[in-house]
């Protein structure tokens, strides 16, 4: 238990760390990911076919291709793509990439293929019936969005976006192979170092869990809340 | 008496959803006051007609004029018309009230929020105002009480009525109502009946798509049957729904009787 203490000796100040850390990339992804959502969402449902396509190739694809090799994607070909950019300004050598940003971003992008078929479900079960009651008492289209989309958009979407949140808590555990010291990277280290690994990655596992049961809880809430008015079955 | 002004004309209207044409050159007016019902077969293009008056469809031509303003068309890209000014589309909506068969009260919001929310976001009126307008237009309607409710939680006929108390909140210059009891159960048809009954004998000028027969020829100074998109048979309900002229309107009537 000394192991997990806070201070010098133990690991209990890394570890709150790290659970900042995870806390920190995840909802930076999330909210990310919410714009890509969005936009993907747009796209889907928009009338430009070339919209749609791009989109249905984003959602295929990222969905598609397991999460840990989007992410190495993200980093060595960002650092490439740096690299690149450097030496044509008479820079050599390695470049790394902030494993923060990438981390997020590419957990973001990943994120955001969720994202968009949650939103994009979300808007079709806006009742059309209420839409056009909308355009009958002669709503512009900015009002309709803002007083009948968006409030019945998010009510619908919540369900899904707790778990699409929930996805990007535990995809950070896929980020520590950057380097970045979160929970799971945070908790190798410590097991390297005590040669106490099971402690370690148990302790782990309960910081997710807390992390997950506490956003669970969260999202519950806000289900209640915008669920008002709406009959249950 | 000088005849009443003229509420609403429409002139020639056509409408083709692909290859089906529901609407063949439909003409009606409406003077202030008028009740006028609106009866046909599944199909003949009652909803179509009401739909196209307030532009949730685009009639392919034809004219739509509201207390003397003519919604203004263009052709579009595929030698159909659009509107010319979507401000100006708007601005005719909100003149006109609809009621729909299946209500679509806006389910996130309460029957009060409901009633209001046009008034206060449309027209930009004071909030304040519209609760006290709201709140008459509701006691009149007979659910004053279910204010705060969400629409799940009341029965058709309620909502019905919450639903043309909506429209009425727009002070409209014409209501348009699509079978607004069909949704209903039987038992529920009255009381939203007694609601239309009451606008009628305030002298609202009513388009009424309905199956009633006998609320139709009861509330209505006006009758038209619709056949297959064309106006078959038009005149006071006593006619029309009494002793029509057209073969196809008495068969019509034989078999709703
Ligand atoms: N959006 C649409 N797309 C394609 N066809 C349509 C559309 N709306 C209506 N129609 C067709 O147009 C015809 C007329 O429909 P409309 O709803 O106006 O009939 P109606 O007289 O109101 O019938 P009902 O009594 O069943 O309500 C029908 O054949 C219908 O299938
Ligand atoms: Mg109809």
């Amino acid at each position: 238990m000394e192991l997990l203490s806070w201070g010098d000796r133990g690991w209990g100040d890394e570890l709150f760390r790290a659970t900042l850390m995870t806390l920190a990339v995840a909802a930076l992804a999330f909210l990310i990911g919410l714009v890509f959502g969005t936009a993907g969402a747009a796209a889907k449902l928009s009338r430009w076919r070339v919209a749609r396509a791009a989109a249905d190739g984003y959602t295929t694809v990222l969905r598609g291709v397991p999460d840990l090799l989007v992410i190495y994607l993200f980093y060595f070909g960002g650092s490439s793509v740096l690299m690149t950019i450097a030496s044509m300004f008479g820079h050599t050598g390695f470049i790394g990439v902030d494993a923060f940003t990438t981390g997020a971003i590419a957990i973001a992008i990943i994120n955001g293929a969720y994202s968009t078929e949650v939103i994009r479900g979300a808007v079709l079960a806006v009742p059309k019936g209420e839409i056009e009651a909308a355009r009958a008492v002669g709503m512009s289209d900015a009002l309709l969005f803002r007083r009948i989309m968006i409030p019945q958009v998010l009510r619908f979407a919540l369900p899904g976006l707790g778990n699409v949140w929930q996805l990007a808590l535990k995809e950070t555990a896929l980020i520590s192979v950057t380097g970045l010291v979160e929970i799971m990277r945070q908790s190798t280290i410590a097991s390297g170092s005590t040669k106490k690994p099971f402690t370690f990655f148990a302790a782990a596992a309960v910081l997710y869990l807390i992390l997950t049961t506490l956003s669970t809880w969260g999202f519950q809430r806000a289900e209640t809340w915008s669920a008002r008015g709406v009959r249950r079955a | 008496m000088p005849p009443a002004p003229e509420a609403l004309a429409v002139t020639d209207l056509h409408k083709s959803f692909g290859p089906l044409e529901v609407l063949k050159g439909v003409s009606l007016t409406a003077n202030e006051g008028d009740v006028i019902s609106i009866i046909g077969a599944s199909g003949s293009g009652k909803s179509t007609l009401l739909r196209c008056i307030n532009l949730l469809e685009v009639p392919d031509s034809g004219q739509v004029r509201v207390a003397g303003e003519t919604i203004a068309m263009r052709p579009a890209r595929d030698g159909r018309a659009e509107p010319a000014d979507r401000r100006q589309v708007d601005r005719i909506r909100s003149r006109l009230g609809m009621v729909f068969q299946s209500f679509n009260l806006w389910s996130h919001l309460t029957v009060l929020e409901n009633v209001i929310e046009a008034p206060v976001h449309v027209l930009k009126r004071p909030r304040a105002e519209c609760v006290t307008d709201a709140m008459a237009l509701l006691e009149k309607v007979g659910i004053a009480e279910k204010r705060d409710h969400y629409p799940a939680h009341l029965s058709g006929g309620q909502q019905q009525r919450a639903a043309i108390a909506r429209a009425l909140a727009m002070m409209p210059q014409v209501l348009l109502f699509d079978e607004p009891t069909s949704a209903l159960d039987p038992e529920l048809v009255g009381e939203v009946l007694r609601v239309i009954r009451q606008l009628a004998r305030e002298g609202r000028t009513m388009l009424i798509v309905t199956h009633e027969m006998g609320f139709a020829r009861e509330v209505s100074n006006r009758a038209i049957f619709l056949h297959q998109g064309r106006v078959e048979e038009e005149g006071p309900p006593a006619q029309v729904l009494g002793e029509p002229r057209s073969e196809r309107c008495r068969q019509f009537i034989q078999s709703h009787l």
